[in-house]
């Protein structure tokens, strides 16, 4: 994992730098009190003109104590600070998502898979290859026009109500949640579409195996081999899949909290680039990296946790 | 034809999609009713009508006729950034699965370093600081892209590595380029096209999230993804900015996912039953 991070580090760092184009010269081309000096001076105090392998290695030295640098924004603030402000937005969403497309997807593959061939199952995957296609993005807004413009029904961009300090404990969770509801489900989608195919196949692959038709023969009744027998052994793709569908909701934040005007990670980033806030860029990527494999170890280990072949080696 | 369409309807309809898109893009020239960047501030924000047939924009440009060069736009895009891929995919891909032992290790920790990124911060940062022009984006879509392929053709090598066919032809003293190439790799190439055929589909979805970052294709020149972006300037005045894009993006992509699952259930019929 350690090795794998220090990968990622090298390469967006690398980019980063080799690409033309410095902070302090954006923005100052065209500034006429802006010398070459003060340039010069700028480049120094922000460390740029070292050579990269020794930015990278003081940057690297720094990282070790936690210490991500400060942005290079006017404001001048930690960047480990302005992560972590903006994390809590971007995590909630995530998680949430994930959580929707569990509970809505699994269902969705199962029924699917158990009525075969039905109209239920081809209006389901009808759904599923609509969900694969759709660009999140314009069902955000198509959402955004129908219920929020045109219903009134959402809010459509922020997190809080303008009235948001005046409202009470619940009222506040309510408005939260309320001004929620479409960037999850959007972020959620995609994943939603995947994971209900990837839960049919399954499925369907399981109830075909030697042992369910065993079952079948010894006279176990159909819905204990549906839901006993053949469901925890079509669950198990299931948690790999979301481990790896994590970095595709981090990097969908993005959009997403670009359309909603959330104050998240995500948003956060699309400025840091667009001003070429090396450190603060350098931070996000390695906070999204560390999140990525945080993910993958937990589905790791759920899986260990969940199939006992794993748990007790090969062998065993 | 009829009985192609019964036997194989995902690849049936995925394909008419396909072909019609494709070929409303290559014919852009002759069918588009407009200059596709003509300005004309008479008819600026009309909505659709027989003249206009998806209206016009907020500088009277037809809009019908932008997004017929912009189908141009995505679908090069689209092949583009999956050619890179695949070149990229089938190359590490045939060394790792063949090869095996350390180069297979180091190759292998690549792709799982590049599956843990968060690719779309990728594509972004690095749009962001080169500049963001269609060759860019094809490139840094095909950079980040390859991960499935190489995994595909690895595994595909390594159990095909050890059957008489290729034992018997290492046997008679076969180089290992010729080797991959003419003996193991014909037989990886269903899968393959599948996954190509279905990277098409996830770099028009891209680059159509990146013109609506204002990191795509660069106007004047017309895409999917920046018409779409005015339409969110303009959404409470003009939908139908937003409508036919989105709806465009949206049928191309269904098209080549459905001709993507079509080719898998060709190959591999055992899935299908």
């Amino acid at each position: 994992m350690i090795p794998l991070l220090f990968g990622i580090t090298i390469i967006s760092f690398g980019m980063m730098h080799l690409a033309p184009g410095e902070p302090v010269v954006v923005g100052q081309e065209f500034n006429p009190k802006v010398s070459a000096q003060d340039i010069e001076r700028l480049r120094a105090y922000y460390g740029l003109d070292k050579p990269l392998y020794e930015q990278y290695l003081n940057w690297l030295n720094r990282l070790v104590v936690l210490d991500f640098g400060k942005s290079f924004s006017a404001d001048g603030r930690d960047v480990i600070d302005k992560i972590s402000e903006r994390i809590p937005v971007t995590l909630w969403i995530n998680i949430l998502a994930m959580l929707l497309i569990i509970v809505i997807a699994i269902p969705i593959g199962i029924i699917s898979a158990v009525k075969r061939d039905s109209w239920l199952d081809k209006c389901m995957t009808l759904f599923v290859f609509i969900g694969f296609a759709i660009p999140s993005f314009w069902l955000g807004l198509l959402l955004m026009i129908g219920l929020g413009v045109n219903m009134n029904w959402l809010p459509i961009s922020g997190l809080h109500d303008y009235n948001w300090q005046q409202m009470g404990f619940w009222q506040q969770q309510i408005d939260l949640l309320s001004h929620l509801i479409l960037p999850i489900f959007v972020s959620a989608i995609g994943g939603l579409a995947g994971m209900s195919r990837f839960m049919r196949s399954g499925m369907l692959e399981v109830i075909r195996s030697d042992y369910i038709t065993t079952a079948r023969a010894m006279g176990v009744p159909e819905k204990s081999i549906r839901y006993r027998l053949a469901l925890k052994n079509a669950m198990l793709p299931i948690i790999t899949l979301l481990g790896l569908s994590i970095p595709g909701l981090i990097g969908g934040s993005v959009i997403v909290e670009q359309l909603f005007s959330l104050p998240g990670m995500g948003l956060l980033f699309f400025e840091a680039v667009m001003s070429r806030d090396y450190p603060l860029v350098m931070g996000i990527t390695v906070i999204g990296a560390v999140l990525t494999l945080l993910g993958n170890l937990i589905a790791d280990i759920s899986y260990a946790w969940a199939d006992p072949r794993i748990r007790h080696g090969r062998n065993g | 034809m009829i009985y192609f369409a019964r036997s194989f309807p995902l690849m049936f309809i995925g394909g008419l999609i396909v072909a019609c898109v494709t070929l409303l893009a290559l014919l852009a020239p002759w069918i588009a009713p407009y200059d596709p960047s003509e300005i004309n501030v008479k008819v600026i924000l009309l909505p659709p009508s027989w003249e206009h047939w998806c209206g016009t924009d907020t500088l009277g440009r037809d809009v019908f006729s932008r997004m017929l060069y912009g189908a141009r736009v995505s679908l090069a895009v689209g092949f583009v950034a999956v050619g890179i891929s695949l070149v990229i995919g089938l190359v590490l891909g045939a060394v790792s699965g063949f090869s095996g032992g350390r180069v297979d290790a180091v190759i292998m920790r690549l792709t799982d370093m590049v599956l843990c990124f968060p690719t779309f911060f990728l594509i972004l940062a690095v749009i962001a600081f080169l500049e963001p022009s269609i060759w860019n984006i094809m490139i840094v879509i095909g950079l980040t892209s390859w991960m499935g392929v190489t995994r595909l053709v690895r595994a595909e090598f390594l159990s095909l590595r050890h059957r008489e066919f290729v034992l018997a032809a290492q046997g008679l003293g076969v180089s290992s380029i010729r080797m991959m190439w003419r003996y193991l790799l014909p037989n990886a190439m269903g899968p393959v096209l599948v996954s190509a055929v279905l990277g098409i589909a996830g770099a028009v979805l891209v680059e159509s999230g990146l013109s609506f970052l204002g990191l795509g294709v660069q106007p004047p020149d017309a895409s999917w993804g920046n018409i779409l972006t005015e339409g969110k300037d303009n959404i409470q005045i003009a939908w139908w900015l937003s409508m036919f894009p989105g709806l465009a993006i949206l049928i191309t992509v269904l098209g080549y996912n459905l001709l993507g699952e079509g080719l898998r259930d060709f190959f591999d019929p055992k899935l299908k039953q």
